[in-house]
């Protein structure tokens, strides 16, 4: 109840939320307020933002209706920003929960594995799983979950070795649980409340590791993706700028929202590092 | 000396690293739909299996993986890091006709980002919840949450179609070839928007973390020792605390190196620059996959590199670290 009431006192924080809202207000909305296919010809190509009311942020290089692109893609921003984060998360948590409960050997191979991906540079790693197992919306997805585990993975092994030999780990152990038990059931949810603020990092850069590989054509070409339409308002840049500018600027929000929702709850969840 | 010898061991321990990425990534690109000899028949507008059986034979690629894969590493050791058959030349040269424009566009980032980073950090710790600070920290979340593709793009429309100020891609002037300091500033011209677009992410993280490092100095045991001597707050802050406060912007490069690479891979593209990055996003497309491994083998390689250096500058900043070691 203190951290909420704490992360309300912040402006930034509630403004974060509210940015948030919208674009989830906007992904939902999508089909209601735009019951046709977004990437249908609605009309005539490349009409100026606010010059015709059917089509409030005109229309892109082949007619179609900007607005409504905008919303659908809301929906694959936080579709894709939101699967690969929990992927990311999930790995992390197996890989530094393992590695930081058991040592030795483990935490070795895992490390070293870890340290591997960290490594190889994130786009790139990208641009390979998407060369290999192509790009569609799931194949997508996962890679961009695939490269971002290994700072998760961290955090959480490092709460293990901080954790594994509290007293209540080892009263568990005497008390004869399991080690998976003990991981899963004990020492995990102690392990999280970090792991968990840092996922609005993951997710933020998840958002923009899709739009990226969107923008450069990589990503699925069939979902109305604001990074697509981006890369497709390139080829008009010249004149018709406003393609490329609006789903950019529905990105930076959205990168925006999550990153200050995170910034809120961690300031929220540890009170004494904010008043520094 | 000592220093030498321990960044030495990190560089030593990062070899089975290296091995591991590329054991790795040699399995995944086998599971890539179609292979080298595809692409140079398709490239030649098709044959018979004949061909592509001959081809494949000398290529090597008639062998079972683990073999290729022995092989694959016995010539990396010579350096030779096969052939791209959609080039025509050897991996290796192509990556190195690539690599100096990459080098000196993430320089020119880095440094942009390292100094504007660290003043805009100072700026702002100096004046902590004031409107200076406040002003900063925005400006910092919103360069945070900006897709650096999009940036870029919006800097051509404004600077080079607009205005007309400064080219809009490409890394020389191909009408009038200069040379001597004409060349360099016309490279330097070239290089104005890709360094800022590829920068500004890492400004926005430098200039966090410089704030937050700048805060907790200041309130250490020694600044106000330096304080109670009598030392102006500039002599403080230049002397005392931004040495010791340039250690966590230090360790960052080494962590951001790699984040660097993969982001000059859209800023190259954006700027259509002939870099390392846009050679990357063109084996993917091309599906040259000896020109892909070979990129991987050297973004790894470059990443190291960069961390061994932010080793040797890390203990030359603090050195009790080369103490320790």
């Amino acid at each position: 109840m203190d951290a909420l009431k704490r992360y309300f006192r912040s402006p930034a924080a509630v403004a974060g939320l509210i940015l948030l809202l919208v674009v989830i207000a906007m992904a939902a909305s999508a089909s209601f307020l735009y019951p046709r296919d977004p990437l249908a010809l609605a009309g005539r190509p490349l009409i100026w933002p606010f010059s015709n009311p059917r089509f409030l942020l005109g229309t892109d290089n082949s007619g179609r209706d900007i607005a409504a692109q905008i919303f659908y893609g809301a929906r694959i921003s936080l579709l894709i920003g939101g699967v690969a984060t929990a992927i990311a998360i999930l790995i992390g948590i197996l890989v530094g929960a393992f590695a930081g409960y058991y040592g030795g050997w483990v935490d070795n191979v895992l490390m070293r594995i870890t340290e591997a991906f960290q490594t190889l540079p994130n786009f790139v790693l990208l641009l390979v799983l998407v060369a290999v197992f192509g790009s569609t919306l799931t194949t997508v997805t996962i890679a961009v979950g695939v490269v971002s585990w290994p700072v998760p993975a961290r955090l959480t092994r490092a709460e293990f070795l901080s954790l594994r030999n509290r007293e209540f780990v080892q009263a568990g152990r005497t008390l004869g649980m399991k080690d998976l038990q003990l991981i899963l059931g004990e020492i995990l949810p102690n392990a999280m409340p970090p792991v968990i603020v840092y996922a609005s990092v993951v997710m933020a850069v998840a958002i923009l590791l899709e739009s990226a590989l969107a923008f450069l054509r990589l990503s699925d070409p069939n979902v109305a993706s604001w990074g697509n339409l981006i890369g497709l308002g390139r080829d008009v840049l010249r004149v018709q700028w406003y393609v490329s500018a609006i789903p950019g600027i529905a990105i930076l929000v959205t990168v925006l929202a999550v990153s200050l929702v995170g910034q809120g709850l961690n300031d929220a969840l540890n009170p004494r590092l904010k008043s520094r | 000396m000592r220093i030498l010898g321990l960044a030495g061991r990190r560089l030593a321990a990062s070899i089975p690293t290296l091995i591991l990425i590329l054991i790795g990534v040699f399995l995944l690109l086998q599971l890539a739909p179609g292979d080298t000899v595809d692409a140079l028949m398709a490239q030649m507008g098709g044959g018979d299996a004949a061909t592509a059986r001959e081809l494949r034979k000398f290529y090597g690629l008639d062998l079972s993986v683990p073999v290729q894969l022995g092989n694959y590493l016995w010539r990396l050791i010579r350096l030779d890091l096969g052939f791209s058959s959609i080039y025509g030349k050897p991996v290796a040269t192509v990556i190195l006709e690539r690599l100096p424009p990459t080098i000196l566009l993430m320089t020119a980032s880095l440094s942009f980002a390292f100094f504007f980073g660290l003043l805009f950090g100072v700026i702002a710790a100096r004046g902590v919840n004031r409107w200076p600070d406040t002003l900063i920290s925005t400006l910092g979340l919103i360069f945070y949450a900006t897709p650096s593709f999009w940036f870029g793009l919006m800097a051509i429309v404004v600077f080079s179609i607009y205005l007309q100020w400064l080219p809009a891609g490409g890394f020389q002037d191909i009408g009038t070839v200069q040379t001597g300091i004409w060349g360099v500033i016309d490279i330097a011209k070239h290089l104005v928007l890709p360094t800022l677009t590829l920068g500004l992410i890492f400004l926005a993280i430098y200039l966090r973390i410089m704030r937050a490092s700048m805060l907790e100095v200041l309130n250490l045991d020694y600044v106000r020792t330096a304080r109670a001597k009598g030392l102006d707050e500039t002599r403080v802050v230049t002397r005392h605390v931004l040495r010791n406060a340039l250690l966590p912007m230090v360790t960052l490069i080494g962590l951001q190196a790699g984040t660097m690479l993969g982001g000059s891979v859209v800023v190259e593209s954006v700027f259509s620059l002939p870099g390392l990055g846009r050679l990357a996003y063109e084996s993917v497309v091309q599906r040259d996959l000896n020109t892909l491994l070979g990129i991987v083998f050297v973004s790894a390689l470059l990443v190291i590199v960069v961390n061994f250096i932010v080793d040797l500058l890390y203990a030359r900043l603090d050195p009790r670290i080369a103490a320790e070691g």
